[in-house]
């Protein structure tokens, strides 16, 4: 599966990426939503709920399959990505950019990976 | 992503790599899941056709001079009654009427015919095959597996595409006058292929049964004539979507050992006034089991589940009366991308079974409201 991971962000082993920072965006990875298939329904948190960082927050749903959403951070949503739940493909055509999920204020986050310790992981 | 690489190589395994294919693993063998797009796939096969890899499929010959005999006594179906060049599904149960795999049989030879099992039941019912075949003098019973491949063209321009596939010779009849469910011998490049009229799409279309070296030379032609005709390679992820919105059962989620064939809504496949040519009724296995399960009330019924809202229930998901009351599991289900709205298969008490009854759901904790419709979900327009 060729992907090239953004090495400017953060990843988790549960397949999620965000940015430095906060707020920070919130997405899956390109390996996560290939490995799901087409995407068809996204369920996430509204703006303004506490998350905790390694808790379920969303469920994200293929023709084939369906995976949970962890939040990789604590902190409260800001924004939720409205036009990836209007049209979840754009998860699959472009995860790193226009199909991102979550905007969150990070109050603190959870364990990390690097973009080569993530390719490293997703690769094995 | 974790065990891609296991299993049994199709045939055509250079082409789907070549192709980019999404590899799994199932039932032992290494297929493809999917090429691009789930969706795409699933919409080529409704709107124009898809090329389906099936040589994970068990082939099994049945010939010698019993053989429909013994058929008609290893198998619920009338298979002695099956005519030349036809085929029909049925299925292989035990003893105490549980059913072992579902099965298409083709009479492609007049003395001999070719019972296709599910890959993962192929070892299971090669061996009870061979067993029940011992109180036969004049059966045999050999496997064709390894050295048999599949190929599906399934969609509203199969036949176009089938017609259009460069030394592919209908030599032995067209397969375009032939009715669905029957079978003709071609040969494509000089060599012997059997051409069905069968399908696990709820489209037309046609399988391929070739000599495995054969394989990648007929999966290149098809892709070469189909281009103009919007054929594209198909996985197994779109065969299971296409088979759900079709209502057909798939063995290891609406069919098991603790399955009969009439819990599944098939009970018409079970056939228990099959007689000898004398009228004499034939003995057959699993026989006194399946007359007393015709006769007696149900336990639980087959339906379909139309989703009413956007979360797909699961294969072993809890179905509950809206009040969350359980009384029965899902067994296939998943956002079907021709309606639009999820759909399910499940096994429900036969109280709750009428269309139109309104039911839940537990999809991972919370209730989703479902409402029974009849199957098929989906039928092609004829």
């Amino acid at each position: 599966m060729s992907t090239d991971l953004p090495t400017a962000l953060h990843y988790t082993a549960e397949h999620e990426w965000l940015q430095d920072g906060s707020p920070s965006t919130i997405g899956i990875t390109a390996v996560a939503a290939d490995a799901l298939g087409d995407i068809v329904y996204l369920e996430l948190p509204a703006v303004g709920e506490q998350l905790a960082a390694g808790a379920v927050v969303g469920e994200i749903e293929s023709t084939k399959s369906v995976s949970e959403l962890y939040s990789p951070v604590s902190g409260t949503v800001i924004e939720v990505n409205q036009s990836a739940i209007d049209d979840p493909s754009v998860v699959n055509s472009d995860p790193y950019g226009a199909g991102w999920l979550l905007k969150v204020d990070v109050t603190s986050t959870g364990p990390l990976l690097t973009s080569d310790e993530y390719a490293a992981l997703s690769a094995g | 992503m974790t065990d891609s690489s296991a299993g049994i190589k199709s045939p055509l395994h250079d082409e789907h790599v070549a192709l980019g294919a999404a590899l799994t693993s199932f039932a032992g063998w290494q297929m493809p899941l999917r090429y691009t797009s789930d969706i795409a796939e699933h919409t080529a096969v409704r709107t124009a056709a898809g090329l389906f890899d099936l040589s994970h499929m068990g082939e099994i010959r049945v010939g010698g001079p019993d053989a429909a005999a013994f058929l008609d006594y290893a198998l619920v179906g009338n298979l002695s009654a099956l005519r030349f060049q036809g085929a029909r599904y049925t299925m292989i149960c035990a003893p105490d009427g549980g059913v072992i795999d579902d099965l298409i049989v083709y009479r492609d030879l007049e003395d001999a015919f070719l019972v296709v099992a599910n890959a993962s039941n192929h070892d299971v019912v090669l061996g009870e095959l061979r067993g029940r075949a011992e109180k036969f003098e004049n059966v045999t019973v050999v496997d064709r597996s390894p050295q048999t491949a599949l190929i599906a063209v399934q969609g509203p321009n199969a036949l176009e595409i089938v017609h259009a596939t460069e030394g592919l010779v209908e030599d032995g009849g067209d397969i375009g006058a032939s009715k669905y469910y029957a079978c003709l011998p071609a040969t494509f490049q000089g060599e012997p292929v059997l051409v069905a009229r069968t399908g696990y799409t709820g489209e037309d279309g046609f399988e391929f049964f070739l000599d495995a070296p054969l394989a990648p030379a007929l999966w290149r032609a098809f892709l070469a004539a189909g281009e103009q005709h919007g054929l594209v390679p198909a996985g197994l992820s779109a065969r299971d979507s296409l088979r759900l919105e079709a209502g057909m059962p798939l063995y290891g989620n609406e069919l098991d050992r603790t399955t009969t064939p009439h819990d599944a809504g098939l009970g018409r496949v079970v056939k228990l006034d099959k007689a000898t040519a004398d009228g004499a009724p034939i003995d057959f296995v699993g026989r006194a089991a399946l007359e007393e399960r015709d006769a007696a009330t149900p336990s639980k019924t087959l339906v379909g589940l139309e989703g009413l809202g956007r979360r797909a229930a699961r294969h072993g998901y809890p179905v509950t009366l809206p009040d969350g009351q359980a009384i029965g599991v899902v067994t296939s289900g998943a956002p079907s991308p021709t309606l639009g709205h999820p759909v399910a298969m499940a096994y429900v008490t036969p109280e709750t079974s009428a269309p139109g009854t309104d039911l839940a759901v537990d999809v991972r904790g919370r209730l989703e409201p479902v409402r029974v419709v009849p199957l098929p979900f989906y039928r092609r327009a004829r």
